[in-house]
């Protein structure tokens, strides 16, 4: 039986059409951000105008009148509010990049412990992750901050804990080598030797593939790495001149320091990581088949083996994820230092706001350093875990 | 078999089954190899020289009860007449000292409330009702103006009420934004998608603590002049609105979970967008996240204690504040340990029971 | 729709909260509460003791301004703001008058949208050390460690003190009063420096023995402390201003709270206007003829405020010095009244 050709379906009215609503949908979405925008700014603007406060970032010029108690640059009370805030990202960075490091090889440890098949150093390990994780980062901090200006002794009687490095109050002086001009040679040979390790480790690995007999690492390496170095050291009458740290009154002037601030900051934020890392890497390991480390104990493998060369690598891809967001979020977490007086980036924008009254610019820069600090982190995570990725065929 | 006694010279009598598996147990998990010897011993040194002169400074030479802080001078432990002396600053803040059986009662009412929202038996319809009016009554006892209570500002509320409240309504507030922000970035639709992502990016990009200053100096700035936000309602929209970006990205998770099919397969019974969600797609990918759920609700919890930097009396505040009486500043330690211990009691006994929960779940 | 009505209902709320900002003065009378910004715990300024009874020379003032425009000095409502919030609590109208030791400079006059009504406490920044360190004077506390709280005059101050007599020095910079104090208690640093009247009230209050910390004698600093209102307000601006003006007015005539029933009959035509017995100067402020009358009746002269809560008696021990009045030597003037 011929069925009769019905024609086209009959085109619904404009008001019901999917793609007449979604653009409807969306233009209406539009129009209401903005509106609220809008609004917002104009209410700010009419704020800031009755207020008679300034607006704009011409404050960034002006010189900012405070010192900074600690930081990476000079930085005298006449210099700019600009140079305060590079100042305190410096700070940031600095806690940071050694908290992440910390944290990391600490949490890496603490995670492996719990998996031990020592029942004590397990049980151990959970009670440490399980302290750390349960109680707020802010609460460590003050904790550590109070235990360390409450207990050490006041600088005039420092502990000496080997000679040269005291312990008080005001925190860990240190020696440091006199500055000298081949210092800042030194460490662009220590990079050029890394950058050449690095080749060499590239060849070793492209010849043990084509012939199976991979040529010695550790030693090459270190020598290339330690050679150019070492050698300038030598030729430029190896300096080895110490600047002491000297008592001059009320506390232990010259070599470095770090202040109880900073100490009390990276041992909250490194300890408190550490445990979360610590789940991440039990996580990661456990994810790893259990195949993979039974077919390496059958090869006679010893369990330090095992984990080193077959399931820790294979857990690197699991890791990784939840890892960067750990280190974000300690990155994050270095804000906390406004509390205990360390002048990260967050601070000094405190304290700006306080002197120029500008709470949005000021607020503007902390998000924005921050957010660019989170996407840059997440971007060589990205671009690191799709290099390592498993491709699937 | 019995060996018997005349020819085995050599053969000992079998040990009990129990010291056989305890001789076992010990072998395989503490002294096994040499390298495990060593760590058990390193572990039980470390162990001796830690837990018994926590034991004595907590308790043997402490000081109970209602002393004067004279009596703790100079003693080799815990001064627990501090927590004595302090205890209902550090618990309620500056709440009225008459009224504070008030915030008490609705700690209570929320931890009961807590408790039972974590029976999966009581997940009924009328466990939302049983919110509601639970948190319309904590709120009506701790502001008080009706029912013949004082009325009490939220400026002198502070302490664990204070915690629990920025906590549970902040999530509360949350879950809501955080479900139209995952559907949103989940949207075939770009403006939706690039509203819910730009949104979620931010917000995960900034520590709350920008946040919080955020809401306290800029949001009078944001709002027609003369009209003034109450602190607290700052600090609790400021929780609320991070939350709900973390939140969005759990329940994406969620989302993702659910086999596409059941999406198609509800349209084909013609459901339609937002009833397919609701009736179908969303009760399936909740369910899948509920540990995940809990676990950012530990992190609220946590972060509640953030506020103390735009001085809200929360618990840790009101602890500092209690800390900063100059004749009780020696004896910090004590109260910082047993609010850490506080602390610990919700938010362990919150990660067990989301432990508990997935592994219920997951044998459905 | 729902979002429509909302910012149409903003739109209205604007309109009309923005036309009824400037008046304070009704705003206050309406509320029937003086809102007022203080110290988190200042002795002698503002502090509050654990039944929540506030006293202190910032207190007083505030109250003296209840008692001269709602009629009892009671009816304040108090605010503890750090230094960090004080400022935006003023402008954004959480509180009516900030009585909060704050130092009157060109800055905050001009760019903070706030006007200062005047001087209640003319003081100057110092430092106090332990006496165990051998301090005698502030310029030997080159290379020292110095506790300061941040966003105050008070740190810009020092930078400026060090750099002018070519010394060095390490700040360690707090957000809040309490750690400050707590960290040079603790022996973290070897100075703490902020307003005098402050480093005697720290001293007296804070210090595990006072008699263990020496108060320098150099004053690096003109740090006038008075009270601050909104910008735009005039009449609000007039009434606070006058308000102290009245009490320093008081303390010349000699007036005092015990005294001022009787000196109501007194036949000097200036304590006549004062207490508004002849004239009409109240209402020409917005307020009836007693505003100062019930202002010194319930609280006293600033001779008595600042004996009760700074003097000489009090563990603070200050003297008048510059807080005296103009015809003992001091800076305390009173604007005629009439």
């Amino acid at each position: 039986m011929a069925q009769g050709d019905l024609g086209p379906p009959p085109r619904a009215p404009l008001w019901r059409r999917r793609e007449v609503r979604a653009v409807l949908y969306q233009a209406l979405l539009l129009g209401a951000i903005l509106g609220l925008a809008a609004y917002l700014v104009a209410n700010t603007l009419d704020n800031l105008a009755a207020r008679s406060i300034r607006a704009g970032f011409d404050f960034l010029g002006q010189e900012a009148g405070f010192y900074i108690g600690e930081s990476l640059i000079r930085f005298e009370a006449s210099d700019t509010y600009l140079r305060a805030f590079v100042a305190g990202l410096l700070n940031t960075l600095r806690v940071a990049a050694l908290g992440i490091v910390a944290a990391t090889v600490l949490g890496t440890l603490i995670g492996i412990a719990r998996l031990s098949h020592n029942w004590l150093l397990s049980r151990i390990a959970t009670a440490y992750i399980e302290g750390m994780r349960n109680v707020p980062v802010l609460l460590q901090l003050f904790l550590w901050y109070s235990l360390i200006t409450g207990l050490l002794p006041l600088a005039s009687e420092a502990l000496e804990i080997v000679p040269g490095v005291f312990l008080s109050k005001s925190g860990l002086t240190y020696p440091v080598p006199e500055a000298h001009p081949i210092h800042r040679w030194l460490l662009a040979l220590l990079a050029i030797g890394a950058g050449a390790a690095a080749l060499y480790v590239a060849g070793a690995r492209r010849r043990q593939e084509r012939s199976g007999r991979r040529p010695p690492l550790l030693w090459p390496c270190g020598a290339i790495i330690a050679a150019p170095a070492a050698a300038a050291f030598v030729l430029s009458g190896a300096p080895l001149a110490l600047e002491m740290p000297e008592w001059r009154r009320f506390r232990y002037a010259g070599g470095d320091a770090l202040t109880p601030e900073f100490l009390a900051l990276l041992l909250g934020l490194g300890l408190y990581t550490a445990a979360f890392i610590a789940e991440v890497v039990r996580g990661g390991i456990q994810a790893v088949p259990a195949g993979q480390s039974e077919a390496a104990r059958s090869l006679g493998l010893r369990r330090g083996l095992v984990l080193r060369l077959i399931v820790l690598p294979q857990a690197l891809r699991v890791i990784l994820p939840p890892l960067t967001s750990q280190y974000l979020n300690l990155t994050k977490n270095s804000s906390l230092a406004v509390a205990i007086g360390y002048p990260d980036l967050v601070s000094i924008a405190n304290t700006s706001l306080n002197q120029t009254g500008q709470a949005i610019e000021c607020i503007a820069i902390i998000m924005a350093v921050y957010l660019a600090i989170s996407l840059t982190i997440s971007a060589l995570m990205n671009w690191y875990n799709r290099r390592i990725a498993l491709v699937e065929h | 078999m019995r060996p018997l006694a005349a020819e085995s010279g050599t053969h000992r009598p079998a040990l009990p089954r129990v010291l056989v598996q305890a001789r076992l147990w010990l072998w395989s998990n503490l002294f096994g190899s040499v390298g495990n010897t060593v760590l058990t011993l390193a572990a039980v040194a470390a162990l001796a020289a830690i837990v018994p002169p926590v034991f004595t400074w907590t308790l043997s030479n402490a000081v109970w009860g209602a002393q004067p802080a004279a009596a703790c001078a100079g003693i080799d432990g815990a001064c627990w007449a501090f927590l004595h002396e302090k205890h209902r600053l550090i618990l309620f803040g500056r709440y009225p000292f008459d009224e504070q059986w008030r915030p008490l009662a609705a700690t209570a009412l929320l931890i009961a409330l807590l408790a039972a929202s974590a029976i999966p038996q009581l997940w009924r319809r009328w466990l939302s009702a049983a919110w509601i009016s639970g948190l319309l009554a904590g709120g009506a006892l701790m502001w008080g103006g009706v029912f013949g209570l004082a009325a009490v500002p939220t400026k002198l509320w502070g302490g664990l009420p204070l915690t629990l409240m920025l906590s549970v309504v902040g999530i509360a507030l949350a879950f809501p934004f955080a479900l139209v922000l995952a559907l949103g970035r989940r949207s075939t639709l770009p403006m939706f998608r690039a509203a819910a992502v730009a949104y979620i990016e931010l917000i995960r990009g900034v520590p709350l603590i920008s946040l919080l200053f955020m809401a306290s100096f800029m949001l009078p700035l944001f709002l027609p002049g003369g009209v003034t936000v109450n602190e607290l309602l700052r600090a609790q929209v400021a929780i609320a609105l991070f939350t709900a970006a973390y939140l969005a990205e759990v329940i994406r998770g969620g989302l993702q979970g659910v086999p596409r099919g059941q999406y198609e397969a509800a349209q084909a019974l013609g459901l339609g967008y937002w009833r397919a969600m609701a009736f179908v797609v969303l009760p399936q990918a909740l369910r899948l996240v509920i540990p995940a759920m809990v676990n950012t609700f530990i992190g609220t919890f946590k972060d509640t204690s953030l506020v103390a930097i735009v001085s809200l009396t929360d618990l840790l505040l009101a602890t500092r504040q209690a800390i900063a009486d100059p004749l009780w500043r020696p004896y910090f330690l004590e109260g910082y340990v047993v609010i850490a211990l506080i602390y610990f009691g919700f938010c362990f006994s919150m990660s067990r029971y989301s432990v508990f929960l997935e592994r219920k779940l997951r044998t459905r | 729709m729902a979002v429509r009505a909302f910012f149409g209902a903003a739109l209205v709320l604007a309109v009309v909260t923005a036309a009824a900002h400037a008046a304070t003065v009704d705003d206050v009378k309406k509320n029937g509460t003086l809102r007022c910004g203080v110290n988190t715990g200042l002795a002698g300024f503002s502090i509050a003791d654990s039944q929540g009874q506030w006293t202190g020379l910032d207190v007083d003032f505030c109250r003296a301004v209840a008692a001269a425009v709602l009629g009892d000095a009671s009816k304040v409502a108090y605010t503890p703001l750090s230094a960090q919030q004080r400022f935006t609590a003023l402008q954004s109208g959480e509180v009516d008058l900030l009585s909060r030791n704050t130092t009157w400079t060109l800055t905050r006059d001009a760019s903070l949208g706030i006007v200062f009504a005047g001087v209640t406490y003319y003081d100057g920044q110092g430092f106090m050390v332990p006496k165990s360190l051998e301090v005698a004077s502030a310029k030997e506390l080159d290379g020292a460690e110095i506790c300061v709280q941040s966003g105050t005059t008070t740190e810009l101050n020092l930078a400026d003190y060090f750099r002018a007599n070519g010394m060095t020095f390490k700040p360690v910079v707090f957000e809040g009063l309490e750690e400050s104090k707590v960290a040079f208690f603790s022996g973290r640093c070897q100075a703490y420096t902020t307003d005098a009247s402050g480093l005697a009230s720290i001293r007296a209050a804070d210090a595990p023995n006072p008699e263990d910390y020496v108060i320098l004698p150099e004053i690096i600093s003109k740090e006038p402390l008075g009270p601050a209102v909104r910008r735009g307000d005039e009449q609000w601006f007039a009434v606070v201003k006058w308000v102290l003006n009245a009490l320093l007015e008081a303390e010349e005539r000699g007036v005092t709270s015990a005294k001022v029933d009787e000196m109501k009959g007194s036949p000097d035509p200036n304590v006549q206007r004062l207490l508004g017995v002849s004239g009409d100067l109240g209402p020409l402020l917005g307020l009836d003829n007693e505003w100062a009358y019930r202002a010194i009746k319930q609280v006293g002269n600033y001779g008595e405020i600042f004996e009760r809560n700074v003097g000489p008696a009090t563990p603070l021990r200050l003297a008048r010095g510059l807080n005296a009045q103009w015809a003992h030597g001091g800076l305390m003037y009173a604007m005629p009244f009439r």
